[in-house]
């Protein structure tokens, strides 16, 4: 099971220039919320950015991550 | 890729967003949603009067699985305005509190309404799955 520190890493892992602040909205280990800055970001729509950050958990989203709230922002 | 094979979800799917104008597909009903992210994101197009369709994804899980695979969506609820994906809760929050959500459905948005406070405007969810052979 993933844990709020685990999404952190693989978030700024997988995103170039990207910081993450996660946490653990219930405390239950599968509804996570994030903020995510990263000049990637530049430029992209919402849905856009979103995106870049699901797709770093794949099939994980909806599963084992049963959610995954998210903010993002260029800078 | 299925070409070769007819998917009705997906066209069931697909059909539905062509035919409404806004469609918000989520968990439970307008009256009943069965979660806070499908809840909020109801609150905020009903605190703008907006006029929407909704499917309830839960009783068949094809509808999630083909809605996901058509809108490269991981999440529920997807909110549709003219066929195409506007986001789910965190946008469609996010677009209320900023006022595009109101332009983007075309609607003006009155000051201080908070989405809590709004009565529900949504007619009948559409039943994707009673429309499946």
């Amino acid at each position: 099971m993933p844990d709020a520190a685990d999404i952190k890493s693989r978030i700024e892992a997988a995103i170039p220039g990207a910081r993450a602040e996660v946490e653990d909205w219930t405390g239950g280990g599968d509804h996570f919320r994030a903020t995510v800055v990263a000049p990637a970001f530049e430029g992209l729509s919402r849905i856009q950015q979103h995106r870049l950050v699901y797709d770093v958990f794949g099939d994980e989203i909806g599963g084992p991550i049963h959610a995954l709230s998210l903010t993002t922002r260029p800078q | 890729m299925s070409d070769q094979n007819s998917n009705p979800v997906r066209d069931a799917i697909a059909d539905a967003i062509e035919q409404h104008e806004v469609i918000l597909f989520m968990k439970g009903t307008p009256d009943a949603p069965a979660c806070g992210f499908s809840a909020r994101t109801v609150a905020a197009l009903q605190a703008l009067d907006a006029r929407f369709a909704a499917v309830d994804i839960l009783p068949d899980p094809r509808i999630r699985q083909e809605l996901s695979a058509l809108s490269q969506w991981p999440t529920i609820p997807q909110l549709f305005v003219r066929g195409e994906l506007i986001g789910g809760c965190d946008i469609v929050t996010e677009m209320y509190e900023s006022g595009e959500l109101a332009t983007v459905l075309g609607l003006e948005q009155s000051d201080g309404a908070a989405p809590a406070d709004a009565a529900p405007v949504a007619g009948a969810p559409l039943q994707i799955e009673n429309r499946l052979s």
